[in-house]
């Protein structure tokens, strides 16, 4: 218990790091919102000056930030001037988008990449393997934007997908299974590109991590004895390897975060990248604060779960807690 | 398996990919901004040796096009006349290096201008601007490299060599930053600075920018090979003789570090390219009409333009090879470190 109220203490303190960070940013900036709003005719300056002291702007940052964390607490995370509501709602519409997606396709990059890794860490050095080194390293070498642009090029032109957006025209009449359908459509485009962009990477590590474990003495020997190999393989090695397999999911999920962020731009799913786009072209504080916060909170929580699998994993890490 | 030297060819092709990018203004044939609004959007011409009438030809030449008629925007092949391509023929001038003034170009058409990858919304020469473009890119990726490294290391050796509640400070701060998904880090710097400015000015906030969000790991990873390297008997012994702080950093210490900071060059500099790209891509970099690989990419936001014109794609393409050669590159260097480990770049790209 002691291990998960460390690890929570650590992630709260990330927390308040990054929205001071992001705070530190904020006020260092020159110009804002209402900035523009100066430059036209029609308001008056004592307007924009009001305006300013509504939200507060032209009080000092440490003000500032208590009030934010005070409007966090009360499950606002402060007003969007653009949208002219709190940022909470906007954020959640846009968190769950970005959720969606990227819980599904880290889970189908995974569901690919562990019998890649383990086809290739079996295989080593022959063909299988040579084969899927060859793809994974073709596919690290092109970044998420040009994947996703040549894949958006690639849908337009043979229409096998939908792009752009989330939903049809039309939506609304769907009956449910068909709403699904449609966003299920919608979803694959941006996913594909998702997984894609997360592959190569888990195929590497998954294969060195099972090829290590399978040349120690212990597979060996169970090799000898004769135990199948699947059992084998998903087993022991597997079980064997999962250590440093777990914290990578809990670090991969920052590469997913950042890799979903501009495939959202380009096929405009509309997640938080989007938002978080539109709010720095407006200058819209706040909700750039809680997009790079919200993303954070995601990271956390994915660390969290990964601390949680690994303890449920690997009994050295409980007897090492219940000994301290 | 793998040769010494292995490090060697990698650093033989990146030097010639950069080159042809250094010398953007000799292997491009126009101007990157000069305009033919009579021909927007023109498909990439053909290079033919044959001619309409089954001939061979030993200089290469191409069609002119011309609009189809009743058509507002399909051009086809005119083959009544042919654009002999000519090498080594003088054009637009330009300033090699941005000061040696010149006026040679590779190849060229005296005739007529002629389009290897097509033409953009303005008639511009899509491939001249994608190698000009490239320079914006590449020195946008080597300086902010650069940068970030300088400060990595000067964070992570002073953390590492001095130790105590500076190290614990500047690590605290380092970890902050690489928890954070990095592109976010990026976009929410970005976002509190001027969004409006001068091409100039934008190259050097990116710069900046992108300097300033990936000192993390560089440093931890410096820090680490600093903490060992203090601890060497040649070190104590140095420090024994009487040797200054500076005098032990600089001449012991540092240069244990080499090659890590090599590797981590080897993985930053792609990783910024990109970087750049995106916020160019997405408007919040290198604004027109200077082009960039990002900024390039742009018009493909244009559903229009995605359906008709799939040579605007081309400059996405044009980062592959760098990609793969800095790649290849940073995993020689650690094969060569001996450290033998897969090529860890988890939270960048």
């Amino acid at each position: 218990m002691r291990y998960f109220l460390h690890r929570f203490l650590q992630a709260t303190f990330l927390l308040v790091g990054v929205s001071l960070l992001t705070f530190l940013f904020s006020a260092l900036a020159p110009g804002n919102y209402f900035d523009e709003m100066r430059l036209n005719p029609q308001i008056s300056p004592e307007t924009v000056a009001a305006l300013r002291a509504q939200y507060q702007l032209d009080r000092p940052m440490p003000v500032r930030y208590v009030r934010w964390v005070n409007s966090l607490l009360h499950g606002e995370m402060g007003y969007s001037f653009a949208y002219n509501s709190p940022v909470a709602p906007l954020l959640w519409v846009r968190a769950r988008n970005t959720l969606l997606l990227t819980v599904i396709a880290t889970l189908m990059a995974w569901a690919l990449a562990l019998p890649l890794g383990i086809w290739s860490a079996t295989t080593l050095g022959r063909l299988p393997d040579r084969a899927l080194s060859g793809v994974t390293a073709a596919l690290l070498v092109i970044p998420d934007l040009v994947l996703a642009l040549g894949l958006l090029i690639l849908a337009v032109r043979t229409g096998w997908f939908p792009t752009g957006g989330m939903v049809s025209v039309g939506y609304e009449d769907l009956a449910p299974l068909q709403k699904l359908r449609d966003i299920a459509l919608h979803m694959a485009l941006p996913m594909i590109a998702l997984v894609l962009s997360a592959l190569p990477l888990l195929v590497r590590h998954i294969r060195a991590a099972i090829a290590e474990v399978l040349s120690t003495p212990f597979l060996r020997a169970a090799a000898s004895h004769g135990i199948q190999r699947r059992t084998l393989l998903y087993r022991y090695a597997l079980r064997a390897a999962a250590n440093p397999l777990i914290s990578l999911f809990g670090l991969s999920m920052g590469g997913l975060l950042s890799g979903s962020l501009i495939i959202e731009v380009v096929m405009s799913w509309p997640g938080l990248g989007p938002l978080l786009l539109e709010a720095i072209l407006a200058r819209d504080l706040y909700v750039v604060i809680g997009g790079v916060l919200c993303s954070t909170i995601f990271l956390v929580v994915g660390n969290l779960v990964a601390d949680v699998l690994l303890y449920l994993a690997d009994p050295r890490i409980r007897t090492e807690v219940t000994a301290r | 398996m793998i040769q010494h030297s292995n490090w060697k060819r990698w650093l033989i092709a990146l030097a010639v990919l950069h080159g042809i990018v250094a010398f953007a203004g000799f292997f491009a044939p126009y101007d990157p901004t000069e305009q033919d609004r009579e021909r927007p959007y023109l498909p990439p011409m053909r290079i033919h040796l044959m001619d309409a009438q089954g001939h061979f030809h030993l200089r290469p030449f191409s069609y002119a096009e011309h609009l189809r008629s009743g058509s507002f925007d399909q051009f086809e092949e005119n083959t009544d006349q042919a654009i002999p391509l000519e090498f080594f023929v003088t054009g637009a001038r330009y300033r090699l290096f941005g000061f040696l003034p010149l006026r040679m170009h590779l190849f060229g058409a005296p005739a007529n201008r002629i389009y290897l990858l097509g033409s953009d919304a303005y008639g511009r020469d899509q491939f001249s601007r994608i190698l000009y473009g490239g320079q914006i890119s590449l020195l946008a990726g080597l300086l902010g490299a650069g940068l970030t490294l300088f400060f990595g290391t000067l964070i992570g050796a002073t953390a590492g060599y001095y130790g105590g509640w500076r190290d614990g400070l500047l690590m605290r701060v380092a970890e902050l930053f690489v928890a954070l998904p990095w592109l976010y880090l990026l976009f929410a710097l970005r976002a509190f600075l001027p969004l409006a400015v001068s091409p100039l000015q934008a190259f050097f906030l990116i710069i900046t920018v992108i300097g300033a969000v990936g000192w993390a790991r560089p440093a931890r990873l410096v820090r680490g090979v600093v903490l060992s390297a203090k601890e060497r008997d040649f070190v104590r012994a140095a420090r024994g003789f009487g040797a200054t702080d500076g005098y032990l950093l600089r001449r012991h210490i540092l240069p244990e570090t080499s090659s890590v900071i090599l590797t981590q060059a080897a993985i930053l500099v792609p990783q910024f390219v990109l970087a750049e790209m995106t916020l160019s891509f997405l408007g919040l970099g290198v604004p027109e009409p200077v082009p960039s690989w990002g900024s390039l990419l742009a018009s493909l936001q244009q559903y229009s333009v995605l359906v008709s014109s799939w040579w605007m794609y081309a400059p996405a393409l044009a980062i592959v090879p760098f990609f793969l050669v800095y790649l290849g590159l940073a995993s020689a260097l650690q094969q060569d470190a001996g450290t033998g480990k897969i090529e860890k770049t988890t939270g960048g790209t």
